[in-house]
């Protein structure tokens, strides 16, 4: 809204449900570290969620109903970004596949798909940006999404980019790249399944004996959170960009607030 | 084998308590990931070889009557059998017929998927014959009456002492407890019967085409002695296991024991062609190739044809975190892990198997490690799809995508709804977080929910900037 002499890319932020309704917090780091990066961020209001529920659950129809929505809603953007690999996977890499034989609505997904970014990867690989000034107090492990890291090639990029944040010391934990268990519908229709693997993700986290878990996907981090707080560990978990935005300053997921809410 | 699919859930949180079974996961999924990341990072063209193996298998898959046809000829060539099966009792009852014409009173076995797939040892048992099973593993569950629980180490779910019990118990103690002295005791169990044995049946890694050969590779050399000791050798395969020639042939097995066991390569790789000539020194009479097929060529035209690309390497089940939670005997069937959620409902029927291709993250592991790519999670969904499409998704969840999508699609309606959620959410939460919440215990029964912060993004974004 500022005009600025050089004016950098018009991005359409993807609100993701999860934290539409769970985490707001994140999609005001994203705005931020967008416009610190010299973007222009729009919130289309249009939007809804990606498909990706339907998508899995084998109900193409209703995946391609959304996608249609979210690609009218977000074509006429230079980039559509969201705090997710796993929303920005589906938009990148499933929504060609669902209109492969669909001659109108196939090109237009093909564009959007090239224009689909994860905020991480997106600030670095296509914005070339740095943490240099932001600040976080705290020893922190990084856990590997796996739509991100499978779908996108997600793995470097928040890694360099936690590395340059004053006072983070990172710690890897092991079998950072084991699916927590989450996988959408999948935790809770095979609870006790998701159970055990959240189980030994929990376990690999708490041995690092880092105080902060981080990622990019607000499903996996819910997972982690919620059963972090059902055994009462004390470690905090927090969107990768909140951290990066400077914006983890209150509770993590499932955490308390500690004096007023 | 009867097919017990349908009892995934129950039996998935058996093996989840099961200590000892829990147990011996742990130790083998380590082991095989470790020591197969290390081989792939020791070998610069590893990723190279397995676009070359795709590729390779595609082409194959492009021209399987050629090939097929051509292998026909070069083992008749070479003095044996083709036959050809077309379902799994077909199968059965060429292999009875020669074990019945020979008048077989004791079969040795080599590892073979194959043999398990159409139910063989039941049906040689039934007919009055001694079915002696010869790979360790294949043995000791042979011993245990169960079938295997993994393609490439059947016995994975057993721990040394459940073994030094059932040995105890089969050949009469002392009981031993090293494996050392395990291993022993079973090869003089296993050496008399090699001698004793009509018949040996094993499996075919690769089927060639120009030669004629069948290859298998195994770490115990149970299986030269399984095919060259008895009279009569039979090799059970599929249809789609033939590759065009010997050096192609080479390309599989560099990846196959790199991506199974994390070897260079096995231990013994044996070719075997036709029957014993006049010169040869030893080898069986008889040398009998039977081609099953049992759904394999309905996948071969359809949106399922990568899967028969598939090497049975295990690669993709010793790096499922689903299977690495349950084990093998919960999949219900011959072939359990990813591999076995996508064959299992295509050979036995989508119906008979529904959660297999639902317990699933989608996570993609299995897909990166894959030999030869096949693209695991994308055809566990398309399965998906198949089920949704058939009405045989359960009602329930019909519906909840019914009205999913009539609210998503309606961006006002929507987002009025997660308004009243977020508020609904945060209001009835403790301390950041919900611990029980009865339509959604499926969450709540293992983890907390945490409690959203009140007002939604969009919400509180329009306050703020107040944009369209
Ligand atoms: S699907 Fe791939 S990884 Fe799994 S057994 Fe077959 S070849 Fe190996």
């Amino acid at each position: 809204m500022t005009e600025s002499p050089t004016r950098g890319p018009r991005v359409g932020l993807f609100a993701t449900c999860l934290m539409n309704v769970f985490r707001p917090n994140v999609g005001f780091s994203a705005v931020k570290l967008l416009e610190d990066a010299g973007c222009t961020v729009e919130v289309p209001a249009n939007q809804t969620c990606c498909g990706q529920p339907g998508y899995n659950s084998g109900d193409y129809d209703a995946a391609r109903a959304l996608a249609r929505q979210v690609i009218e809603t977000f074509e006429n953007y230079d980039y559509i970004v969201g705090p997710s690999g796993s929303c920005m996977a589906t938009i990148r890499h499933d929504y060609p596949v669902l209109f492969h034989d669909d001659p109108v609505w196939l090109p237009r997904a093909q564009e959007l798909s090239e224009k689909a970014w994860e905020l991480l990867s997106f600030l670095t690989d296509v914005l070339g940006a740095t943490a240099s000034d932001a600040h976080y107090d705290g020893s922190v492990t990084y856990h590997d999404s796996c739509s991100g890291l499978r779908g996108l090639g997600i793995k470097g990029q928040p890694r360099t980019l936690l590395g340059e944040v004053d006072g983070l010391k990172l710690k890897e934990m092991e079998d950072s790249e084991v699916c927590c268990g989450f996988g959408g519908t999948f935790c809770v229709k095979y609870p006790e399944i998701s159970e055990k693997m959240v189980e030994d993700k929990v376990r690999n986290i708490l041995a690092t004996g880092a105080d902060t878990v981080v990622g990019g996907d607000l499903g996996c981090l819910m997972n982690i959170a919620g059963r972090l707080k059902r055994i009462n560990a004390p470690v905090k978990v927090f969107h990768t960009s909140e951290v990066l935005a400077g914006l983890a300053d209150g509770p993590g997921l499932a955490g308390a607030a500690k004096e007023s809410d | 084998m009867e097919i017990r699919s349908k009892e995934f859930k129950e039996r998935a949180v058996f093996a989840i308590h099961d200590a000892s079974l829990q147990q011996a996961l742990g130790k083998a999924r380590g082991g095989f990931v470790g020591k197969r990341a290390q081989q792939a990072a020791e070998l610069p063209e590893f990723e190279q070889l397995r676009e070359e193996a795709k590729n390779t298998k595609n082409h194959i898959l492009d021209n399987l009557d050629h090939y097929l046809e051509r292998y026909e000829a070069a083992v008749t060539a070479a003095g044996g059998h083709v036959h050809w099966a077309r379902d799994a009792e077909e199968a059965r009852k060429i292999i009875l017929d020669i074990c019945k014409r020979v008048d077989a009173k004791t079969v040795t076995k080599g590892k073979s998927m194959v043999s398990e797939e159409i139910g063989l040892n039941e049906a040689l048992i039934e007919h009055g014959m001694e079915v002696v099973e010869t790979d360790l593993g294949e043995y000791i569950i042979q011993l245990a009456h169960e079938p295997p629980s993994h393609i490439i180490a059947p016995a994975v779910h057993k721990t040394k002492d459940q073994v030094s019990d059932l040995f105890e118990a089969a050949h009469g103690g002392p009981r031993k407890t090293e494996v050392a002295d395990l291993v022993n005791e079973a090869r003089r169990v296993l050496r008399d019967k090699y001698f004793r044995a009509d018949v040996g049946i094993t499996g075919g890694n690769f089927l060639v085409a120009e030669t004629g050969s069948s290859i298998i590779v195994t770490n115990e050399g149970n299986g030269d002695l399984t095919q060259t000791l008895a009279k009569v050798h039979i090799v059970t395969s599929g249809i789609e296991r033939v590759v065009p020639t010997l050096d192609d042939a080479t390309l599989f097995l560099r990846l196959l024991a790199r991506s199974a066991t994390g070897q260079e390569t096995e231990t013994y790789t044996t070719i075997s062609t036709g029957p014993r000539r006049a010169e040869d020194l030893d080898g069986p009479e008889e040398y009998h190739v039977v081609l099953v097929d049992n759904g394999r060529s309905k996948m071969l035209g359809g949106r399922f044809k990568d899967m028969l690309r598939c090497i049975r390497c295990g690669a993709c089940m010793n790096h499922c975190p689903v299977y690495g939670a349950v084990g093998g005997h919960a999949y219900g069937w011959v072939y359990p892990g990813p591999m076995g959620s996508v064959l299992t409902p295509l050979i036995k029927g989508l119906d008979n198997a529904y959660d297999l291709p639902n317990a699933c993250t989608l996570n993609g592991r299995c897909a990166s490690v894959c030999p030869v790519k096949i693209p695991l999670p994308d055809l566990l969904r398309e399965l998906r799809h198949m089920q949704h499409q058939q009405d045989i998704t359960p009602v329930m969840q019909r519906r909840a995508l019914k009205v999913w999508r009539y609210v998503a699609t309606r961006p006002k309606l929507y987002h009025a709804l997660e308004q009243v959620g977020a508020r609904f959410l945060s209001a009835i939460a403790k301390n950041g977080s919900i611990r029980r919440l009865p339509l959604a215990s499926g969450w709540t029964d293992v983890r907390d929910l945490p409690a959203p912060a009140g007002r939604t993004f969009l919400e509180l974004w329009q306050g703020k900037r107040g944009q369209k």
